[in-house]
């Protein structure tokens, strides 16, 4: 049990910190554009293949430099000339532009890597038992990727808060209308937003792909559940999408290991009772797992509807 | 003051005479249908365009009437639609006298019912907060249907019999035709009904709410009500869409209320054009088509679908429809075919590009994921083999000449529309 | 005070953003028949304060009385229902509403139709009528087909009190009525204004001062978020407190004419 515990909190916290590398991204794009990048699992997913594919040609570890460049670049790009063009039809316009490069952008990589699972290894230099839980191996790699997302939210953190350009999206953070005062090169800096939150999406993709399954939905699987770390953290809030991202990975994370079900606590439910009601006592937690961050969704909603540390109304 | 008013009451009768013979020439026009396009394909082709028709109406009470963007719809099409098939099986099981024609109604329940249920936690807020909470919801949805198993058939759905439900004269409505013209009746109804509801104070209200949520407010109304009315009432029209759809397949799987059906609903109301209540008609139409024509065609159709899209959202956020409206006072004014040439000079430039574009599609298809079955394929009837360089020339060569020509051809096409718009003005059209 | 509650009063009324407090301690009556003016200098908090009897903000303290019924942190919908209608001092209307839709919506529920799905707008007799007659009252006859959003500035601003004014609240609040306007279009909006507030209370913030003299009974000046004075029109004028606070500026400033 309590080896159970720590594994999966590790574990938890491992999926809570990729999905805050993904959603920081997101909401910066969101709070200072005002666009809600619904793409941005996409470019999460273009991370790990463009990681594959480097790394097939050049090893991991130019790859793993070179592949979250090569997405921000692309992220940029369509900023500068996707984005910004579709800016003066208003938000909602930019929203669905987003929304169709998903399609497209999936489109590609079926066309170019195919439907199935590439084989996207974990580099035999990281390939090693980290340390021991009890009598679970703890994979190296894992312990790569939480670092590696430590560090980043470390730098992150820095940059926000030490630098120049930091103040200057804090202060968009706060005061959205505020950027365009500020005198700045404003499409330069969105450009470079959107260039480095896609980029952060992409170091996501990048290392998670060796540990899960690098396949074209891949994007179709994890956005939704990003978008519910950012609505339930509160929109806009960058304390916020860490805490929920946290918690969503920690909740999910026990939930898929946890094999309780209503039949096992309270025992077989009678005969004759109507079949919805029997599929809802035998299934288990684990098979839950997938609806668990949309209930909490909807739970976070109906006690606070601006999400947990929200506070600004879109 | 009845003087005064005399001009406008006659202009007013006129308008809803004309009104109403555009819906008997609606009606004329879908029970002739079948008769111009009798074969099997068109028949079912046609069947589900009334079906999509409903849909998307439904879903632009939502996106273009009340400014509500939904990633969720599907839920209330699909959810009516399971209902529907409940039903019948039901009705068919206790041999209750229960004819086919009534089924949409227990979609339309079901819609309205998830409409009230779902409505009352993701209308509270607007913008971008209720599209992610719509997204939300629709996974849940989804993701629930792979464990409610008795009730969503797991992968491979549920089925149903519509031919034993009870006959209305000795109409089975197992034919095509039969079912044909049930879905034409309904949607006749349901569009309808619709415009309609787009004319009630309430649907006023629900373009205020659209434009100026928070002006809405300060003229009494909460924006959250207006809001969640309009979702309920969306969902009881796409749950007698979902109804009609199980009627028409005899078969509802998780499919139906995912995030893929939701965003095909999104796209053709949008295409189609979200400004105007013939926009989505039109979407639904041609995005039917071309889904069932593309998908012959090629095998990557969704790319074409997510770049068609993308260029829409670019060029023309108006779409087809806000493009056709733009030319009614040219229309009016009789001076409309004073832009075909330019129109026709522009099409080359962009038949070519779309030629060019395609073929490296094509082309990069056949050497990645169809690479074992050689690289050889034909396009447009011609031989191509896409491990010859000649032909990537050839595409590339028709990409920058397209693009090249349509900067040329652009300000000529702008300079034809602007003066024969400047005739329709002068001439007080617009 | 009468047996009859005023129209409009404000009781100890504050507001604070953070640490900022933007009104502090605001107490006036206004009588219905009343035309009250507030006037003040920019940052006086005056915008805020109509946010506040409006309810697009709650007050952090005090009580807000709407014809003896407290209304303060009611949603703006719920204090319009009970009769307080206001204009924005930037301009809000419905965009893409045609100029007669954006009148009729603002009629819709004062004439009792709510969210009535059932019936048919352009078969509502009277409230065609009395939009029509609004329209014209505005000066805006000869747009009400267009888009409401493609107006110039100046018949933004008609329509922006076209809009409060209509279904004829019993408290009307004009946040700058006339900026923008023309001297004839100013006069011909006040004109209109004196002709629908009749037996009504108004509580108008307006720069001009022409405009201001013109048409208040009453006028409060706010300055620093605390009214320093209500008086008549003369007192007002005359009072030196006032003169160094506000006018004495104004004079030098913008908005003195």
């Amino acid at each position: 049990m309590l080896e159970l515990v720590s594994v999966s909190t590790l574990n938890g916290l491992l999926y809570g910190m990729l999905l805050f590398l993904m959603a920081s991204g997101l909401t910066l794009i969101f709070s200072m554009m005002g666009v809600l990048n619904f793409a941005h699992a996409s470019f999460y997913m273009l991370g790990a293949f463009f990681g594959f594919q480097l790394s097939h040609w050049l090893g991991f570890w130019p790859a793993f430099v070179l592949a979250p460049l090569a997405a921000g670049g692309i992220g940029a790009l369509v900023e500068r000339y996707g984005l910004r063009a579709v800016h003066r039809h208003g938000h909602v316009a930019e929203l669905l532009f987003t929304f169709g490069l998903t399609f497209v952008i999936q489109e590609l990589v079926q066309m170019v890597w195919g439907k199935l699972p590439v084989d996207y290894r974990v580099p035999p230099s990281l390939d090693f038992t980290a340390f021991t839980v009890f009598s679970t191996n703890y994979p190296a790699y894992k312990m790569f990727e939480l670092a590696t997302a430590i560090a980043i939210f470390l730098v992150l953190l820095a940059v926000l808060t030490r630098t120049r350009i930091g103040l200057i999206i804090q202060a968009a953070l706060t005061h959205p209308n505020m950027v365009a005062m500020l005198g700045h090169n404003v499409p330069r800096i969105f450009m470079l937003v959107f260039g480095v939150g896609t980029g952060l999406a992409a170091v996501a993709g990048v290392i998670a792909g060796p540990a899960l399954v690098t396949q074209s939905d891949m994007a179709a699987l994890l956005g939704p559940i990003l978008f519910v770390v950012i609505v339930v953290g509160g929109l806009g809030s960058l304390a916020g999408a860490f805490v929920a991202s946290l918690l969503i990975g920690l909740v999910q994370t026990f939930a898929v290991a946890s094999n309780a079900s209503l039949a096992g606590v309270l025992g077989p439910i009678m005969p004759g009772a109507p079949a919805a009601i029997r599929d809802l006592w035998d299934v288990t937690v684990a098979q839950v797992a997938p609806v668990v961050p949309y209930l909490l969704l909807v739970m976070i909603l109906i006690l606070r509807p601006a999400g947990l540390l929200g506070t600004r109304d879109t | 003051m009845a003087a005064v008013d005399a001009p406008r009451i006659r202009q007013e009768r006129r308008r809803t005479a004309w009104r109403l013979g555009l819906w008997i020439a609606a009606a004329v026009l879908f029970a002739g249908l079948p008769t111009v396009f009798p074969s099997g394909t068109a028949l079912t082709t046609m069947s589900l365009m009334g079906i999509m028709i409903v849909f998307a109406l439904s879903y632009n009470m939502l996106l273009g009437q009340t400014g509500m963007l939904s990633f969720g719809h599907a839920v209330y099409y699909g959810l009516g639609g399971f209902l529907a098939v409940h039903a019948m099986n039901l009705a068919i099981g206790d041999r209750l006298p229960v004819p086919v024609i009534v089924v949409p109604l227990v979609g339309a329940a079901a819609g309205l019912l998830f409409g009230i249920v779902f409505g009352s936690v993701s209308t509270r807020r607007g913008g971008t907060a209720f599209a992610m909470i719509s997204l939300g919801i629709g996974e849940l949805v989804a993701s629930s249907a792979l464990i409610l198993r008795s009730f969503f058939g797991g992968e491979e759905g549920v089925t149903t019999n519509r031919a034993r439900l009870l006959r209305l004269f000795d109409w089975n409505f197992g034919p095509q035709l039969q079912v044909y013209y049930l879905i034409a009746a309904w949607c006749l109804v349901c569009m309808v009904a619709m415009y309609a509801l787009s004319r009630t104070p309430f649907g006023r209200m629900c373009n205020a709410v659209r434009d100026n949520p928070e002006r809405a407010e300060f003229i009494g109304y909460s924006a959250q009500a207006v809001r969640f009315i309009a979702f309920c009432l969306a969902g009881g029209f796409a749950g007698v869409a979902g109804g009609l759809a199980a009627i028409n397949f005899e078969i509802m799987n998780s499919v139906n209320v995912g995030a893929a059906q939701s965003g095909s609903v999104l796209l053709m109301t949008y295409i189609g054009g979200t400004g105007s209540f013939i926009g989505p008609v039109l979407g639904a139409v041609l995005i039917t088509f071309l889904q069932l024509m593309l998908s012959d065609a090629t095998e990557v159709w969704q790319l074409y679908f997510g770049l068609l899209f993308i260029t829409m959202v670019v060029f023309a956020p108006s779409g087809i429809a806000g493009i056709l409206m733009m030319h009614a006072p040219l229309w009016r004014a009789r001076v409309l075919h004073r832009v075909v040439p330019a129109y026709l000079l522009a099409a080359l430039p962009c038949l070519l590009g779309l030629a060019g574009v395609s073929l490296v599609i094509e082309m990069t298809y056949r050497l990645t994921v169809k690479a074992n079955e050689g690289s050889a394929f034909r396009f447009l009837y011609q031989p191509v083999d896409a491990k010859s360089a000649v032909p990537w020339i050839i595409a590339a060569l028709l990409v920058i000449g397209g693009f090249w020509l349509f900067r040329r051809v652009r300000p000529i096409v702008a300079d034809a529309f602007g003066e024969a718009m400047l005739v329709a003005r002068r001439k007080g059209w617009a | 005070m009468g047996m009859t509650a005023p129209a409009l009063e404000l009781v100890g009324l504050h507001k604070s953003f953070g640490r900022v407090a933007v009104i502090r301690g605001v107490d006036l009556q206004i009588e219905a028949g009343e035309r009250h003016a507030i006037i003040g200098p920019n940052g006086a908090g005056k915008s805020t304060l109509f946010h506040l009897i409006s309810g697009r903000f709650p007050p952090s303290s005090g009580a807000i009385r709407l014809k003896g019924r407290d209304i303060a942190g009611l949603p703006p919908y719920e204090i319009r229902r009970r009769g307080l209608a206001r204009s924005f001092q930037v301009t809000n209307i419905f965009p893409r509403l045609s100029v007669f839709e954006n009148l009729r919506c603002g009629l819709l529920w004062p004439m009792g139709y709510k969210y009535a799905f059932w019936r048919n707008v352009d078969r509502l007799v009277e409230l065609n009528e009395r939009s029509e007659r609004l329209l014209e009252e505005i000066g805006l006859a000869d747009r009400r087909h267009l888009p409401a959003g493609v107006l110039t500035y100046s018949e933004q601003r008609a329509l922006e009190i076209g809009i409060a004014l209509a279904g004829g609240a019993d408290v009307l609040m004009l946040d700058e009525p006339t900026a923008g306007m023309s001297r004839s279009e100013t006069d011909q909006t006040v004109e209109l204004i004196r002709r629908v507030t009749a037996g009504k209370a108004l509580v108008v913030v307006e720069h001009d001062v022409g405009v201001v003299f013109g048409l208040a009974d009453r006028i409060s000046v706010l300055v620093y978020g605390e009214i320093i004075a209500t008086d008549t029109p003369d007192n007002i004028r005359r009072s030196e407190a006032v003169q160094e606070a506000y006018l004495g500026t104004a004079r030098h400033g913008e908005g003195a004419r």
